[in-house]
């Protein structure tokens, strides 16, 4: 079980969903989500397959809109933000694709200097090379610097994808699925680096996933996503001691024997 | 990635005002517009991906040189060897060069040209473009506020736009050679004597018009590989269909492109 992060401020709302919808074609997905994200808190969402996780957080970072209801992150409504704020934003936030999404072509550290380059102005190379070095310690892969996204693992791949984001110091991370398909070493391995980017970046985060062990590890809060909604809400050990059979379920099925 | 939604959801949500696959199609076109248009705003606006470009360029020029020079070479000596006995039927091979070139700048070298790299680079295009939005790596660079159009369409296109009309006077350059090796074996015409005739045969109009249908196939070429590969469908079976798509439409649009500026050309050396 994971203990509080001494950082969590309750009063400062990072993220603010209010009665989020989006459907593609007649399949409703997301039903009305009401949720927040607090300054400094690692909120875990957990759901089944198809339940309209990832569309979530496509929609927190701008990549698909929202039907209706309003989202606000940072203070800015996504519904109504320009494309330049919309740029200012993302920079903010730090996005882990499900499948790591690497850019195949570039080698491990073209792929870190990538953004970087593109975005913090009048860098010498021996900053940015400096910076580059500063995540891939912090992700435990310096040796890979030269290597091609195709010759790393799943696990290596997460990892070199949050400290792709990590190397603009974003304010909030969206971890899709950070561990899926990955043994349960592994996945350990990157639960405790999600909770070490919490305290030495400060950063407030949601952790999409179905792995019950990543959600105990990593959450500070947890919400089940049930038909569209946000349902029982609170530490890993509260939600689960519902009696609804979906989360009952849920549970049980993950440690069956 | 927004507004390519907002169409998504607008065309899904939509009643089908024709039969479903006439739709389609005029989605289609509205789509291909809408995607021209995008590339003449970006391509004015900063950043400038000089490095990027260059890359490209030597990817699709440089990369395509032994394709090029082998299939011009013998497109040189085997055109040259199959127009010989009909000319000497009327006792004019003497011509033989200046037919040659002839065909050649006009005709045969930005059209086999373009084939070519249809083949090689807009598959290449299709493929790659696709398999990044597939893996979700378009994606990531729009939430790192990277604008992947201007990454990927722009300096594609910028690339192949370049390369291809470079690339057709290598062909001919190449493609003549290939005619001399044979006409040399055969009536043992001379190396200067040679392109003293090539040169009296083509005029400034016969390359100026290949240079401009070889920019306009070029374009085609990056634009089509480009447009598949943004919008393949996701799942794998994505990226082949669209690698596909590149080849047989750009292909076809060659066709039709050399087939309108023919009439163009025309007009141009009656009028
Ligand atoms: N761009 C899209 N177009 C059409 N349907 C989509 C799109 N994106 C997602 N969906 C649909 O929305 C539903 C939810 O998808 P989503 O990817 O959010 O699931 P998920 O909860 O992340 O599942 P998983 O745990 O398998 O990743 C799926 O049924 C999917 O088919
Ligand atoms: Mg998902």
């Amino acid at each position: 079980m994971k203990h509080q992060s001494p950082n969590i401020d309750r009063t400062k709302c990072v993220i603010s969903i209010k009665g989020l919808r989006k459907s593609f074609d007649d399949f409703h997905v997301l039903r009305g989500v009401d949720m927040q994200l607090f300054q400094g808190e690692n909120l875990v969402v957990l759901g089944r397959s198809g339940t309209g996780k990832s569309v979530l957080i496509k929609i927190i970072a701008g990549l698909l809109k929202p039907d209706s209801g309003s989202v606000n992150v940072l203070g800015k409504e996504m519904n109504h933000i320009s494309p330049r704020e919309l740029d200012a934003l993302r920079l903010k936030i730090g996005f882990s694709f499900q499948n790591s999404a690497l850019y195949d072509s570039m080698t491990v550290g073209e792929n870190l200097e990538f953004p970087l380059v593109r975005h913090v102005e009048n860098l010498s190379q021996q900053e940015v090379d400096e910076r580059v070095r500063t995540v891939l310690e912090a992700v435990g892969l310096s040796q890979t610097i030269n290597q091609m996204p195709s010759q790393l693992s799943g696990g290596q791949r997460k990892r070199i994808g949050i400290a792709r984001t990590l190397i603009l110091n974003p304010d909030i991370m969206l971890y899709d699925e950070p561990t899926a398909g990955l043994d349960p070493i592994t996945s350990m391995d990157i639960n405790n680096l999600i909770n070490e980017v919490q305290v030495k970046f400060n950063t407030s985060s949601i952790i999409i996933t179905h792995d019950l062990t990543c959600a105990k590890a990593t959450g500070d809060r947890i919400v089940m996503l049930l038909d569209g909604q946000f349902q029982y809400q609170g530490t890993f050990d509260e939600v689960f001691s519902s009696l609804d059979e979906r989360v009952k379920s849920f549970y049980d099925y993950n440690f069956i024997d | 990635m927004i507004s390519n939604n907002k169409k998504e959801e607008a065309s899904s949500t939509r009643k089908h005002v024709l039969s479903r696959k006439l739709d389609t199609i005029f989605i289609d076109l509205y789509n291909i517009y809408s995607f021209l248009l995008r590339f003449f705003k970006e391509v004015f606006v900063p950043p400038y991906e000089f490095k990027e470009i260059i890359r490209q360029c030597y990817e699709i020029g440089y990369r395509s040189l032994p394709l090029i020079s082998l299939t011009g070479f013998i497109m040189g000596i085997v055109f040259t060897n199959q127009s010989r006995p009909s000319l000497s039927e009327l006792g004019a091979t003497a011509l033989l060069p200046a037919l040659i070139s002839v065909a050649i700048v006009r005709a045969l070298a930005p059209l086999v040209t373009a084939l070519i790299t249809a083949g090689r680079v807009g598959s290449n295009i299709g493929a790659e473009i696709s398999s990044m939005k597939v893996t979700e790596q378009i994606d990531a660079m729009e939430v790192s506020a990277i604008n992947p159009f201007n990454y990927l369409v722009v300096t594609r296109v910028i690339a192949t736009t370049l390369m291809i009309p470079t690339l057709m006077c290598y062909t001919i350059f190449v493609a003549l050679m290939g005619g001399f090796v044979n006409i040399h074996a055969n009536e043992l015409t001379s190396f200067t004597s040679y392109f003293q005739q090539v040169f009296d045969a083509t005029s400034f109009l016969d390359i100026f018009s290949s240079l401009i249908k070889s920019i306009l196939f070029g374009f085609t070429i990056g634009m089509v590989g480009c447009y598949k590969g943004y919008n393949a469908s996701k799942g794998t079976e994505g990226v082949g269909k669209a690698a596909n798509a590149s080849v047989v439409t750009s292909m076809f649009l060659v066709f039709i492109e050399e087939l309108l500026a023919l009439q163009i050309i025309n007009a141009l050396r009656a009028g």
